[in-house]
């Protein structure tokens, strides 16, 4: 693999780019590695990267049933941002803000982050009160974060339907070290990069089985033949109880929902963060790409689903909210919009932990909050596998803790999945 | 859209409606175990095909309705009402 630098830019401009390695191996299958990670979404690579980077781990494998960036990784709208409060949520949020911001540099690859800000609305004094607290919460524990009045507002961002008088604008709560980043490159940057630390990438290699001994998964069966593992990690998030059942570990507190985005034709700069409008049933979050297409998203489409694909009554919803709060996007045409699955969870916090096989870990229930999650879910959960028990900050993050009352509800929305946006 | 063939209504588009959940939970005695009621009230299924889950018809009759629905292709093979003794009367008004 050719580093990315000065030197080697110089050197391929003068020799017809021809000395450009590809970016990672593509690998036969070995019949057994240390350690098997089954998903090649962000937080798989993400896993593998820090299984070899943190814990000298490189005979690790990751499978993906499709290809690196298909699934997942390319069906987001690449928000990055730590404002949580709950105690767990808010440590592990902020760790992966910080290793966003220097991902670039450590992966070798440009993952175009792009620390905008991140603007939540809020409509009345009553949504500024709960708001502040949370932000407040997030100023005690050290993260960044500030409340904006009507006049700051109007000068970052002037074009913002400012008259709308059911639910007037009163002033945002900011997060400015949030902000975007290219979800291609994270995903390309963490495979490269564990490539490079030794770790086969096996694409197209679906799991269709596995075989048990002892209590343990003694082999996998995929697509590419059976493959052995020591320690195993899930991280399928969208169809964990998929693989789950096929475990033959019964039930999971997870729901499979269907998210969709949608990205519209480039314009001129209009845009310079994240706004999320969230107010009377309506939710609804947007953001320029670097490319000029203006980047949004809303709901979920309220109804269980594996299809990768969003249905119009939610285009409608969000097309409305776009109005109400953008009316001068009237006239943009979309270009693409997609859906992805997502574990939405019974509180609606993630799952990193160990399992009822005692060599099976599990990465999981990542609601809306995937993506900004992916460099510290790779993090711990290689921290978990490696070390056999949970950081501190995950030490919640399991499947014991709703029978235990440690419910991790960030929005107090109750056991219903959809709910927790 | 989804269209839901409502017993009471007719059919009609499944924005009318909202979504309940898993239609094959069954609540144990309230002197069962945590254990039973944490698996009751958290633990899902989540079928990746046809399951049996509940609607609202909340923008409509504001009936609840059993629906089995493939939770891949979205097609729907049968709705009735959710509670067995309405689904009597249905039939006899047939």
């Amino acid at each position: 693999m050719t580093k990315f630098n000065a030197w080697n830019v110089i050197k391929n401009g003068l020799n017809g780019q021809s000395y450009w390695t590809r970016q990672w191996r593509d690998p036969e299958p070995k019949s057994s590695y240390d350690i098997v990670i089954i998903g090649g979404g962000l937080h798989g690579l993400a896993t593998a990267y820090y299984l070899a980077k943190n814990h000298n781990i490189k005979n690790v494998a990751v499978l993906e049933k499709g290809w690196i960036g298909g699934g997942n990784a390319g069906r987001n709208t690449t928000i990055v941002r730590s404002n949580y409060m709950m105690p767990g949520n808010h440590e592990f949020y902020e760790h992966s803000l910080k290793l966003w911001e220097n991902l670039s540099h450590e992966l070798n690859y440009n993952v175009m982050f792009s620390q905008r800000a991140h603007v939540s609305l809020f409509h009345s004094p009553g949504a500024k009160d709960s708001i502040s607290r949370i932000y407040n919460i997030m100023r005690l524990h050290g993260t960044d974060a500030e409340l904006w009045d009507l006049k700051t507002l109007k000068k970052k961002i002037p074009h913002l339907n400012y008259h709308n008088s059911r639910f007037p604008i009163l002033g945002a709560a900011v997060q400015k070290r949030a902000g975007n980043a290219r979800h291609d490159a994270v995903a390309w940057g963490y495979a490269r990069a564990a490539d490079t630390l030794g770790v086969d990438i096996l694409q197209n290699c679906e799991v269709t089985g596995f075989t048990r001994k002892n209590g343990n998964i003694e082999s996998i069966q995929t697509s590419r033949g059976i493959i052995k593992g020591k320690k195993i990690g899930f991280a399928v998030a969208g169809n964990t109880s998929v693989l789950w059942q096929m475990a033959e570990l019964g039930n999971l507190p997870i729901e499979s929902h269907k998210l969709q985005a949608f990205v519209s034709e480039a314009v001129k700069p209009l845009l310079d963060q994240v706004v999320v409008y969230g107010v009377g049933g309506a939710h609804f979050y947007i953001s320029q790409s670097d490319k000029g297409s203006m980047v949004f998203g809303g709901d979920l489409d309220w109804y269980k689903s594996y299809a990768q694909r969003g249905n119009l009554p939610m285009v409608q919803d969000v097309a409305e909210a776009a109005m109400a709060i953008f009316p001068s996007l009237g006239r943009i045409r979309l270009l693409r919009h997609w859906a992805g699955v997502m574990d939405m969870t019974m509180d609606g916090s993630f799952f990193i932990c160990k399992t009822p096989i005692s060599n099976l870990y599990l990465n999981a229930g990542w609601n809306y909050g995937g993506f900004k999650a992916s460099p510290a879910s790779g993090w711990y959960f290689a921290d978990l596998i490696a070390n056999e028990s949970p950081h501190n900050y995950v030490q919640n993050h399991n499947l014991e803790r709703f029978e235990k009352g440690i419910n991790i509800d960030e929005r107090g929305a109750g056991p219903d999945p959809k709910l927790h946006g | 859209m989804i269209r839901i063939n409502c017993p009471y209504c007719g059919e009609r588009d499944h924005s009318e409606f909202s979504y309940g959940g898993d239609a094959t939970i069954n609540y144990p005695s309230l002197d069962a175990s945590e254990k039973e009621w944490t698996e009751a009230i958290f633990f899902r299924k989540n079928i990746k095909g046809f399951q049996f889950e509940t609607w609202h018809h909340s923008n409509g009759c504001r009936m609840w309705l059993v629906v089995e629905r493939s939770t891949v292709t979205h097609e729907i093979k049968s709705v009735k009402p959710c509670h067995p003794n309405l689904q009597k009367v249905v039939e006899n008004n047939k």
